[in-house]
């Protein structure tokens, strides 16, 4: 178990800056996921960490020790890779031993440590195979057993799951949950699937073009996103975003959507002062757009809830659930529902939204208000 | 439809065996030839079997008739140019694959530069390296001995190992090395454990490019060597051209023969691995 504290660290390739100082504290037996869309220098964040690449600025500290200059094996790091990288002519148990036998264990130790890994990632009988040998899913497993079998201060993911089938990939999310809550070492997790950082960190790191956008725990990125980076990137569909103006009250707030007359007006509450702006976007996600009257009154807190005039566009129908896309004053909006309910396309109707989960944004910064 | 088939494909064989017959034809006259006593070549036609197989003109071609000093036979010669092949052989190899492997492995300022310079070396026509090479023999004091053609012939497979070694490398996943160096795992712990086993498709085609290239050198070897150090190809030559007045066909032509088996002996045996080597790259993606 240990932290990981980074400090303004930078990475420049030639001209391109790929890392524009990122600060992270990542606690002892935190599951920090690294999200971001590709190219926004996640993995070279998590190259950096490992010693793998270096940092052009800044520092890495791994238990208040600063690492920097050290090798990689030095960290006291394991790392599982993408593409497993597992060594092809050697079998599987040499894959994993390989890093205890550089380290000049004793032999008893290396095959203590090694029955034990085997047992606990179920690869016994897999032990005298060679990687082409093996299935996708259980190449996987003998990745995790090599960094496992170090017992390191903190595992890096690189990926691991995206060259897995749809069906292994969330039972592997959920082993390496498991794995987490057993072990609690502090584990650092790059991921594009959002679904996989919700699902396994305890914290998330935001990445966008080499900056973090924000690192706040998965519920927080969820429902309080700082930007509309943010709040698009995370949920499927994305947030919708209602472009319009804002005028304040004290704490009263109206939002007035562009084309819209003064009956369109949206009054909530805010817990910050805001000052009246003339372009926001409101955001609301699609599934805290609700039906009916009697739905929004039970699920909302306070019964807090705006109604709008909506005419139904598109139905998508995707099993549980449904999405309808409406058109809002010219503006397009998706809203998520349980698919028992009928909704008649091309209608105009009635729909209502859930005040107490919006997010509005200054349209020029794109940052939250 | 069928008809059109067949038609092409008698076509296809066809032509594939007057090429074959084509390539096949000198080695049967040179087979037939070595085993016939030169009364039979005179007298006989040259495509025509001979009346018995005759071993008597390999014997001579390999260990001489007796005659003193001016019989030149290729025995000695042959392990001149084992000496010479077979550490040459070895030591561009193994710097070849090490540098391919520092080449795209261990990436550094300049990599593909340097790289570039290998490949040109590659393009380099034997001539034009004769007289710098001759000159830095010199200077080594090692013109004329085998140490001398084991350097140049070292020198000038580089740039062929070095790019078979390289394009080979480029194609395994970074991310192994990546592992094997949070390991705990050095450079050559690397080389040695981790690549050099997966290894042997390109192995293959660097020793069977590399043997061929060296064994069957004529020029480096005339120009810096001679006498007893000379390799075999530039004693078949002396031994065919500076015989006596008879002209021996059938001793030159096992001679020949002799020349070229090792060569055609590997191939043989490795061939398979040479063609998997070759299109190695291009199948693994």
């Amino acid at each position: 178990m240990a932290t990981l504290k980074i400090n303004n660290l930078e990475k420049r390739f030639k001209q391109t800056e790929v890392l524009k100082g990122i600060n992270l504290n990542v606690e002892e037996g935190d599951f920090l996921v690294l999200l971001g869309p590709s190219g926004c220098g996640k993995s070279t964040l998590l190259n950096t960490i490992a010693g793998l690449e270096e940092s052009s600025l800044g520092e890495i500290l791994i238990d208040n020790n600063i690492v920097n200059d050290m090798d990689p094996s030095e960290r006291d790091i394991a790392f599982v890779f993408q593409s497993y990288a597992l060594y092809p002519a050697m079998s599987v148990k040499e894959n994993i031993i390989f890093g205890l036998k550089q380290r000049k264990i004793s032999k008893e130790k290396i095959d203590q440590s090694l029955s034990k890994i085997a047992e606990l990632l179920k690869i016994t009988e897999l032990l005298d195979r060679k990687p082409a040998q093996l299935s996708g899913g259980q190449r996987q497993r003998v990745a995790m057993g090599r960094a496992l079998v170090r017992e390191p201060k903190i595992f890096l993911f690189d990926e691991p799951l995206s060259n897995l089938d749809a069906k292994l990939r969330i039972e592997m999310r959920r082993e390496i949950k498991k794995l987490h809550k057993n072990l609690k070492t502090t584990m650092v997790y790059v991921t594009h699937d959002q679904t996989e950082a919700m699902s396994l960190g305890t914290k998330i790191a935001i990445m966008n073009n080499g900056k973090i956008e924000q690192f706040d725990t998965p519920k927080n990125i969820y429902n309080k996103p700082s930007s509309v980076f943010v709040a698009d990137f995370v949920g499927s569909p994305s947030m919708n975003f209602i472009k319009g103006s804002l005028t304040s009250n004290n704490k009263l707030i109206s939002f007035l959507p562009n084309n819209a007359s003064e009956n369109d007006v949206i009054n909530f509450t805010h817990n910050n002062e805001l000052q009246n702006n003339s372009s926001v976007l409101f955001g609301i996600r699609p599934e805290h757009i609700f039906l009916k009257k009697t739905h929004a009154a039970r699920v909302t807190k306070d019964e807090n809830f705006a109604e709008i005039e909506v005419k139904a566009e598109l139905h998508e129908y995707i099993g549980h659930e449904q999405i309808i896309t409406f058109s809002y004053l010219g503006q397009e909006i998706l809203g998520k529902f349980s698919s028992s309910i009928d909704v008649k396309i091309d209608n105009k109707m009635t729909v209502f939204i859930d005040l107490n989960n919006i997010s509005v944004f200054d349209k020029d910064t794109k940052q939250r208000i | 439809m069928l008809n059109k088939k067949k038609v092409s494909r008698i076509f296809l064989f066809l032509v594939l065996g007057i090429f074959v017959f084509y390539y096949i034809t000198p080695l049967y006259v040179m087979i037939v030839t070595s085993l016939k006593t030169m009364n039979e070549i005179r007298e006989g036609n040259l495509f025509s079997l001979p009346n018995s197989i005759n071993f008597e003109s390999w014997k001579i071609a390999w260990s001489g008739r007796g005659e003193g000093t001016s019989d030149v036979f290729l025995k000695p010669y042959f392990f001149n140019s084992l000496k010479i092949a077979i550490p040459a052989l070895i030591i561009s190899t193994f710097l070849g694959a090490l540098n391919g492997y520092a080449l795209t492995k261990w990436k550094f300022k300049g990599a593909n530069l340097i790289f570039l310079l290998f490949l040109f070396g590659t393009f380099i026509p034997y001539q034009a390296i004769l007289l710098p090479m001759a000159r830095t023999l010199g200077f080594l004091g090692i013109s004329n001995s085998p140490f001398g053609l084991i350097l140049v012939h070292t020198v000038y497979g580089l740039g062929f190992t070095t790019l078979f070694f390289r394009n080979y490398y480029v194609s395994i996943s970074d991310e192994i090395i990546k592992a094997a160096k949070v390991d705990g795992a050095g450079f050559f712990k690397i080389f040695f454990k981790i690549l050099l086993p997966v290894s042997l498709p390109i192995l293959v085609v660097a020793v069977i490019f590399q043997f061929t290239q060296i064994w069957n050198d004529f020029l480096f070897g005339v120009t810096f060597s001679f006498g007893e150090n000379a390799p075999l190809q530039v004693a078949l030559n002396n031994m065919v051209l500076t015989s006596a007045s008879v002209k021996y066909y059938n001793v030159d032509m096992a001679a020949a023969i002799m020349a070229a088996l090792p060569t055609l002996i590997i191939y043989v045996l490795a061939g398979n691995y040479f063609i998997k080597g070759l299109t190695a790259g291009s199948v693994k993606g």
